[in-house]
């Protein structure tokens, strides 16, 4: 049988339909519900395998980005969320997933340890990264073989945290993936995306539901396949069936 | 954090502060610079949110809390710390227009149990050298828009959320018509009330209502003049013209749609019919593409005019009950080098406008969660006033076997359904009410005549009406003239009764007339038989639905406000008893033959130096910085982006959109070139159609399947030469329409575009007549790009070139616009077309690129850059037929660049009989070397061509 994916989403939440194709292409069964629903009925988290927090601009990012959704979150599925994490369900939060996880303090766990500022830039910037898998603790990154190519499509996704907790973060191996290609946002460390200690829950930047297909690379009229987002999900997907 | 405060009513003042750079100084210190305001050295920027209700010092915390994240903010209620003896501005939004940060704001509020009025603002602290009314005007033209916003000097800033007022709602009333026995009171009245009316009009609802012994209401009279508006009826148009070529025309609407007929391509399905054209090249799938303009708003709101563009074009698209699949924008600003003393009083400096257009552009794309997906951007100095912003939309629909997409129509008895936004008087005649004293204390609350926009609505509205498709019968937008004209129409033919009363409000006090017109965002009315089932998907996803009435089949419009009959007219009157409006044209008289000499200009200086000039020019230079800024991967549809190459930074013709489920897609290609325009209006209309489908054509489309929209911004119409251009343009339009078969299904016009200049003459815009193509493309493994693939292949030209330098971008550089004739379409150029896409259906082409602003030239060198690969040409003397600048220079139509591998040019020359020849080949080593043998690294040329202003 197929594992079941939930995409969460938020009002703005709108990469939720390619995170979904991305989780079915990956051999996963995908069903999107929104926060409002989950706060009705929490137990289709407790019948999840896998649990996707997708892209979007949830709450049109007002007062922040992720902020509003991650307050939603802590009020209601916070309990059901943290039962996935105990049965090391795999939990993954997408650009503003990951913002919101980070806000609602699941990532890196512990609150206000790190934050997703405004690019360097002072600008929503949408192209095409490289990114690297580093961690051996995250179970999405640690046995994928090859980078992927993807891209960012945000505002704020500038890693920051003191040295102190980067320190702890990369000796705790809970960064999961690095930019390869030129630091987008200036991030420290050139994070794209980190674990919790667990190793269950990753958070990332870039957009690896929109590198599915070959034909999705900007270089495929170049002769170039390589370097897809699906592995990353194929990753979940058989962590689950394993 | 100010502490030990007891619960207390009052505003409560929340300023956040970003540690580290403020990314928003710099647009500040910028835009302070371009208006001549040196002085002002730094800026502080912090963001301010009011809370307005009983909070003690507990509630105060755990809003500190949520709200300031400790690693990126700093926050402090209630202070006003200015001990720094800098000026401070402290701006706030007027009443009434759209804040959804407060809106998220006394949400969450109330998530932990706090009742509150919200409002936000920004707090600027400046520090310099001023003079004397600097202030003033870094605060009305930097730091706040007196469109939208209103501020504080050296005070802090107090939003009207304390006070409440119930304004009472003011009945309609009855305009005694009588009284305007003669034409001279009837355009009296029409000017009393900015009607905006002709005489003709006036005279015919003076008529109507002696014919029925009665006085019109206001509500009535707006009505009628909001129908029969220029914006709404297309007066121009649909108008009869007396053209001085002795020519009898029919409408100029009925020129276009009489091309359409006459091409009779089996894929239209609705052209020119409701919110947008309809198009079918997939069984089971159909298309609505529209384009529309946002021009006068984004001129004095920058953001919020193109916000709201995109979030009107959108619209039109759910209103011909499509999901929108992607956006496209074509932007026309004043050169952004323009001094300070060369931008005209009134009017923002043209970097400011760009910075704001595309941040509203971005910011509706990206949250409602749309690729912006290609565009162009354009730079002369008739947009430095009268900047343009066309936005354009397409959506999908799938049908089941054997169905396909029917015009809707609402049914006798179907209720009339109002989904989304609440009204306000957004939009209603800016101009009186951005005159009106705002009073904090009566609550009352004036109308911003451009608004700011609300994606996550208009999110949730395409969401209920994607999954609600088969809950309703018949589906409109509300744009102009708001529920007046949307509901207006779809009671067209059957009548409909209507109560105002219950409407969501955003505050008390609008006449029935208000509430009638208001433009007010994100709404859209359904005709629905059974409610239950939207009304249930609604409440799902959290969208508002109010029930106003009803559609009769008694062929009258009725609406009623708090037990008022506010107005009662016959359709028939309303949609056809406007007089058709005669207008007279002076047409233009181009020059046609080209001069045999070769102008001097064209040859003192080298073609490499003129191909660097020509790269940096701002319209030919990359637009690279503009198009990160809009999410163009989010669907993961895209195949042929507008960057590509082996940096993704090259430059693209037309994009390629596929569903990933898909393995065919559509094309989209843009075509606009008002240089050609003020010169030869009707050559113009056929080269931008031709560019348009050159575009798509490269990157693998099927020239026999392609649709094209029409978008006019021009001048004002009743001066008979700027009428003459129009007509000319459009017989352009249906010419060209007809030699590639290529049916026009929906377009749009924008007149008066148009400003008072300091010498007292009037100015008009270019003519910019924008063409969008669409066309299918039958297998998405079988496109192209531009971008040079491998060394050793060898480049060959398709197309013929002549010496038709009118309007093109070398005569622009050399000052010398006015010199040449604009190029005219090749008539071989759909057979040529053809042939290419079988060639590329064939493999044979490994890069593509249309020839069009800069020449072959600019071609070539951008096809060098896109591939990081060098370019040899040929000498000169085998390169082409006329003089080596001409070729090199020259903007004839219908002309491709291809690479192709060496062993398959003699395959090329055989589907190209007489019509191709070898120009050069790729080298590996990156080195652009022209026919006359002068040469330029490519890594330099890309230098010149990314150089574009930030």
């Amino acid at each position: 049988m197929k594992p079941r994916a939930l995409v969460i989403s938020a009002p703005g939440t709108n990469r939720d339909e390619d995170a979904k194709f991305a989780l079915q292409l990956a051999g996963a069964t995908a069903t999107a519900m929104s926060i409002k629903q989950l706060i009705a009925s929490p137990h289709h988290i407790d019948n999840s395998q896998i649990i996707v927090i997708p892209g979007g601009f949830s709450y049109a990012d007002a007062l922040g980005a992720g902020r509003l959704f991650a307050h939603d979150m802590i009020g209601a599925i916070s309990d059901a969320l943290h039962r996935a994490i105990e049965q090391r369900r795999p939990i993954i939060g997408i650009c503003n997933g990951f913002q919101t996880l980070v806000r609602a303090g699941i990532l890196p766990g512990g609150s206000s340890r790190v934050a997703l500022g405004h690019n360097e830039s002072g600008t929503f910037d949408c192209r095409w990264v490289r990114i690297e898998p580093v961690s051996q603790r995250c179970i999405w990154t640690q046995s994928l073989s090859e980078e992927i190519e993807c891209p960012i499509a945000h505002g704020e996704g500038r890693f920051i945290c003191s040295p102190h907790v980067y320190k702890e973060l990369n000796d705790n191996d809970q960064i999961a993936l690095r930019y390869t290609s030129p630091n987008p946002n200036g991030s420290i460390g050139a994070i794209a995306g980190i674990c919790d200690d667990t190793g269950v829950v990753l958070g990332l930047m870039p957009h690896p539901e929109n590198h599915v297909l070959p034909r999705q690379h900007p270089q495929f009229h170049r002769g170039i396949s390589r370097n897809l987002g699906l592995n990353l999900f194929k990753q979940g997907v058989s962590y689950v069936n394993n | 954090m100010a502490g030990g405060v007891g619960p207390h009513l009052s505003t409560h003042r929340l300023t956040i502060t970003q540690k580290g750079h403020d990314p928003r100084v710099n647009n500040v210190l910028r835009n302070a610079r371009d208006l001549g305001l040196d002085g002002l050295q730094g800026v502080e920027i912090a963001d301010i949110y009011f809370l307005a209700g009983t909070m003690d010092q507990a509630d105060r915390d755990e809003i500190h809390r949520i709200l300031v994240d400790p690693l990126l903010q700093t926050g402090s209620w209630d202070q006003c710390n200015n001990s720094s003896g800098k000026h401070v501005v402290e701006s706030l939004f007027h009443p009434g227009v759209t804040d959804s940060v407060a809106a998220e704001l006394k949400r969450l509020a109330s998530t932990v149990g706090i009742d509150v009025a919200t409002a936000t603002g920004k707090h600027f602290e400046l520090s310099g050298e001023f003079e004397r009314g600097d202030i003033d005007r870094l605060a009305s033209c930097v730091l706040a828009n007196p469109i939208i916003e209103q501020w504080s000097i050296d005070s802090l800033a107090e939003p009207a959320l304390t006070t409440r007022s119930k304004a009472p709602r003011p009945p309609a009333y009855n305009i005694d018509l009588s009284l305007a026995s003669t034409d001279f009171a009837l355009h009296a009245m029409n000017v009393e009330r900015s009607l905006a009316l002709d005489i003709e009009e006036m005279r015919a609802i003076r008529n109507y209502f002696e014919k029925n012994a009665r006085s019109p209401t206001d509500v009535e009279l707006e009505t009628l003049a909001q129908t029969w508006s220029e914006h709404c009826a297309h007066k121009t148009f649909r108008a009869a013209i007396s053209a001085d070529d002795g020519c009898i025309r029919d409408s100029l609407i009925n020129t276009l749609r009489q091309s359409t007929d006459d091409i009779a391509a089996p894929f239209v399905v609705s052209a020119f019919v409701g919110n947008a054209g309809v198009i079918s090249f997939t069984p089971g799938r159909t298309l609505a593409v529209k384009c529309e303009t946002h021009n006068h708003p984004s001129a004095i709101e920058p953001f919020g005019g193109a916000n709201t563009g995109i979030g009107g074009v959108i619209r039109d698209i759910l209103g011909a009950a499509h999901s929108p699949i992607a956006c496209t924008n074509i932007l026309c600003f004043g050169p952004p080098s323009l001094s300070a003393a060369e931008v005209p009083t009134g009017v923002f400096h043209p970097r400011k406008v760009q910075a704001g257009v595309v941040d509203g552009i971005a910011d509706y794309g990206n949250k409602i969660g749309l690729p912006t997906v290609a565009g162009a951007v354009l730079f002369d100095d008739g947009y430095t006033a009268n900047p343009l912003v066309y936005a354009g939309c397409i959506g999908s629909a799938s049908h089941t076997e054997g169905t396909t997409y029917v015009e809707s129509k609402p049914r006798v008895g179907d209720r009339i359904i109002v989904l989304g936004g609440k009204t306000g008087r957004d939009g209603l005649r800016g101009a009186t009410f951005s005159s009106m004293t705002m009073d904090a204390t009566t609550g009352d609350v004036a109308g911003a005549s451009v608004q700011i926009g609300d994606p996550i609505t208009e999110k949730l509205l395409c969401d209920v009406l994607r999954h609600g498709r088969s809950a309703y019968s018949a589906i409109t937008d509300c744009g102009a003239g708001g529920l007046s004209s949307a509901i207006g129409e779809m009671a067209e033919e059957l009548g409909a009764d209507v109560d105002l009363t219950h409407l969501p409000m955003k505050y008390p006090g609008l006449a029935p007339w208000e509430i009638w017109l208001s433009e007010a965002q994100e709404r859209m009315v359904v005709a629905v038989g059974d409610v239950h089932a939207l009304a249930a998907l609604c409440d799902d996803h959290e969208v508002s639905y109010t029930d106003v009435g009803v559609f009769t089949g008694d062929r009258r419009l009725v609406v009623r406000c708090d037990d008022q009959v506010v107005l009662n007219l016959d359709v028939d009157f309303l949609h056809h008893g406007r007089p058709q409006r005669q207008m007279n044209a002076v047409m233009p008289v181009p020059l046609r033959i080209a001069s045999p000499t070769i102008p001097e200009w064209l040859t003192d200086i080298s073609p490499i130096e003129h191909l660097r000039h020509l790269l940096a020019h701002p319209n030919i230079a990359s637009k690279e910085s503009i198009i990160h800024r809009y999410d163009h991967e989010i669907r993961g549809a895209s195949v042929v982006r507008s960057l590509v190459g082996a940096e993704n930074d090259g430059h693209g013709d037309g994009v390629v959109l596929a569903e990933p489920t898909d393995q065919h897609g559509i094309a989209i290609g843009i075509g606009v070139n008002p240089w050609f325009g003020l010169i030869d209006p009707r050559r113009m209309a056929e080269a931008v159609v031709d560019e348009a489908i050159r575009n798509v054509v490269a990157v693998g489309a099927d020239p026999t399947q392609v649709a094209l929209l029409d978008n006019f911004s021009w001048g004002d119409p009743t001066r008979p030469s700027t009428l003459g251009e129009l007509v000319a343009a459009v017989d352009g339009c249906a010419q060209a329409a007809r030699i590639f078969g290529a049916p026009f299904v929906s377009g749009k016009d924008s007149l008066n575009n148009e400003f008072h200049r300091s010498d007292g003459e009037r100015h008009s815009v270019p003519p910019t007549l924008v063409i969008t193509a669409i066309a299918q493309v039958p297998d998405v493994a079988y496109t192209v790009t531009s971008d040079l693939k491998s060394a050793d292949n060898v480049l060959m030209i398709i197309g013929t070139t002549k010496n038709e330098l009118g309007g093109s971008h070398i005569s622009m550089i050399r000052n010398a616009l006015g010199t040449g004739v604009v190029p005219a379409i090749n008539p071989e150029s759909p057979a040529q077309y053809r042939a290419l896409h079988s060639a590329i259906k064939q493999g044979l082409i490994i890069s593509c690129h249309d020839c069009s602003e800069g020449g072959l030239a600019v071609t070539l060198a951008e096809m060098a850059i896109g591939g990081r690969l060098g370019v040899k040409c040929v000498p000169a003397d085998v390169f082409g037929d006329n003089d080596l600048n001409v070729d090199l220079f020259s903007e004839s139509l219908g002309r491709f660049v291809i690479e192709v591998a060496p062993w398959q040019t003699s395959a090329i020359t055989q589907l190209f009989p007489n019509a191709t020849r070898v120009i050069g080949h790729v080298t590996s080593d990156p080195v652009f070397t022209l026919p006359d043998g002068s040469q330029e690294s490519v890594a330099k040329l890309r230098a010149n061509w990314q150089g574009m202003p930030k």
